[in-house]
């Protein structure tokens, strides 16, 4: 009996201990600011009255919340930044999961709006939520600096993920090895980029898998032979982003529509959730200002 | 009287309550993890049945919406953790007990003095500081000689997880080393033992059940381990590691990296893959508590 409970202690401790690495913390996040949401609410439903027609000028205060993809994140960081600083006494909080993650939020209330970096599915459409793109976002397939391959056609990434291709020199490169590194099942970079470039499901099955964008990016930085998929936030001097049949990766040729490689960046809500500084936000994000923020991390809706 | 006989009662029921709490999350977690992993392979489950054999023997996971193109194979992430574990366990037990035979025994106390601290220190250690050294220094250095020109392998795992269970090993092993009796010692030295001689054949044999507690803590963690490994694991899709250079994911992995994305049976499915890490641990730990009660129970031989 000792043993068996000996057993058991040990077992929940180092479940436990597993359980700490994990989203233990995002939860209980997630319930804070849950709280916060509705004590917010009854706030500024007490003053709002009136405030309808001019929004735009009306003091607001309160909390918004929204959650969801990370390769939005460093967007909305700046355009919370400028709203807040516009609108004292407002905290816009932005959790950066993953898209699903953010849908799920939305949709369930546990943040007032969600943000995603890709279209959604069938089943997310049929939450009813309002959905609006705020940017698009072009995903670069990166190499290591020193790689002598600058320009790939979408046929032969395709081949490259697929494992057809396994060495530099078919592709006019050195004599070495494809060290290919992708993203976790479920990131949105990785659908986005599977979709596009159309291999869905048929990654080379020894392909290094990278959690987050960063991580590719590093991984990439760290070996000569490796080829990866970033958003353009993440591209820098430590990586060498390809051209993709003779078109930059550049944010012009996203938007004019030439770079292969390119998708949407969403915000939704349900109109019930959101406060007074939730729409706010949405509205600033869309406005001529919010804009001219959004280009400065990815391409905006309007020119 | 009355009231001493109350208090008395009170603190009764207050430990009761402390007690109980273990034992309920053990329940809890041990009812959670088997009710949301079990459901796949039930045929009624409305997120889509998937077959336990297939699930158990399967060497791909690639999840999909469609429960007709997906396949969630775990049996190369059994295998993964179980090498991994193993490896570790194979070059940390030696270090880690001769590490701690020279600490209690024969270093002298200045040593002892900096080497015990380092040796705290090193357990303290956050894990994915262990998984940033990974990444940084041992990846690079396998990449210069691995085949498929990419550092994060099997071995990665292993040299990442032997230094982290390494200060577990070795303060385990101190303390039951120095447990044993001054008067062992003394006999043996009146016996005309050497020092060494006497270590082998009687302080290690003596301090057996500790020694061997520490190297269960040890596994314990190594299969457990999720975030240092993940960075340094590679975390392929699929495929048994035949070789020290090729890459593995281990179970934990593949539910810390996926569960913030899954729905649907996809998640149901990591839920399985806690199923199974969960008995892998029972069971390990079972197995080797049973080995220490026996081990522990012989008299000390000469």
């Amino acid at each position: 009996m000792k043993k068996i409970m000996a057993c058991a202690m040990i077992l929940t401790l180092s479940l436990s201990l597993m359980a700490c690495g994990g989203n233990g913390d995002n939860s209980s996040q997630a319930n804070s600011s849950k709280q916060e949401n509705s004590s917010k609410q009854e706030e500024s439903s007490q003053e709002t009255s009136g405030q309808e027609t001019s929004s735009t000028t009306a003091k607001i205060t309160g909390t918004a919340t929204g959650s969801g993809s990370t390769s939005v994140e460093p967007i909305i960081q700046q355009l919370k930044d400028e709203f807040e600083a516009k609108n004292p006494g407002t905290t816009i909080e932005y959790e950066g999961n993953s898209s699903g993650s953010g849908i799920t939020a939305a949709n369930e209330n546990v943040s007032m709006f969600g943000c995603a970096s890709r279209e959604l599915k069938e089943e997310e459409k049929a939450f009813g939520m309002t959905v609006e793109t705020f940017a698009y976002d072009g995903i670069a397939a990166i190499v290591h600096p020193d790689n002598t391959v600058s320009d790939i056609s979408m046929e032969d990434l395709k081949k490259i993920y697929t494992g057809e291709v396994t060495n530099w020199k078919e592709l006019g490169g050195n004599d070495a090895p494809i060290v290919v590194v992708s993203r976790e099942n479920g990131s949105g970079t990785k659908s986005a980029f599977e979709e596009l470039v159309g291999f869905e499901d048929a990654l080379v099955s020894d392909a290094t898998i990278a959690e987050g964008n960063g991580n590719v990016q590093s991984t990439v930085a760290s070996n000569p032979n490796a080829i990866g998929y970033v958003s353009f936030t993440y591209i820098d001097e430590t990586v060498k982003a390809l051209t993709v049949e003779g078109v930059e990766a550049t944010d012009a040729n996203v938007k004019n529509s030439t770079y292969k490689i390119s998708r949407p960046f969403l915000i939704f809500w349900h109109e019930e959730n959101m406060n007074e500084v939730a729409k706010a936000f949405v509205e600033f994000m869309m406005s001529a200002e919010g804009q001219a923020i959004v280009a400065e991390k990815a391409i905006p809706v309007t020119d | 009287m009355g009231q001493q006989h109350r208090n008395e009662k009170i603190a009764k029921i207050f430990f009761l309550i402390t007690g109980l709490i273990a034992v309920a999350s053990v329940l809890l977690i041990t009812f959670f993890v088997f009710f949301q992993g079990l459901q796949p392979f039930f045929p009624f489950n409305k997120e889509g049945r998937y077959s336990f054999w297939k699930f158990i023997s399967g060497l791909q996971w690639k999840p999909n919406d469609e429960v007709a193109k997906a396949s969630y194979g775990i049996l190369y992430m059994i295998v993964g953790s179980l090498f991994s574990t193993l490896g570790a366990v194979i070059l940390a037990v030696p270090i880690g007990i001769l590490t701690a035979v020279y600490i209690a025994e024969l270093a002298p106390r200045f040593v002892v003095k900096i080497l015990q601290p380092a040796v705290e220190l090193l357990s303290g250690i956050p894990s994915v500081l262990f998984g940033v050294f990974g990444l940084g220094f041992i990846v690079p250095i396998i990449m210069k000689t691995s085949p498929y020109a990419r550092g994060q392998s099997l071995l990665a795992v292993i040299l990442v997880l032997a230094v982290m269970i390494l200060p577990i090993i070795v303060s385990l092993s101190v303390t039951a080393l120095q447990a044993v009796p001054h008067a062992y010692r003394e006999g043996s030295y009146a016996l005309g033992a050497s020092k060494i001689h006497t270590i082998f054949h009687l302080v290690i044999p003596a301090a057996r059940s500790g020694l061997l507690a520490g190297i269960v803590l040890g596994t314990g963690r190594g299969i457990g381990e999720t975030m240092a490994v993940m960075m340094v694991a590679g975390n392929s899709g699929g495929g048994i590691p035949t070789s020290l250079w090729q890459q593995i994911r281990p179970l934990t992995v593949n539910i810390a990296m996926e569960m913030g994305y899954s729905s649907g049976l996809h998640q149901e499915m990591l839920f399985a893959t806690a199923v199974i890490l969960f008995l892998f641990i029972f069971g390990i730990n079972l197995i080797l508590t049973k080995i220490t009660a026996k081990l522990g129970d012989v008299d000390v031989k000469f």
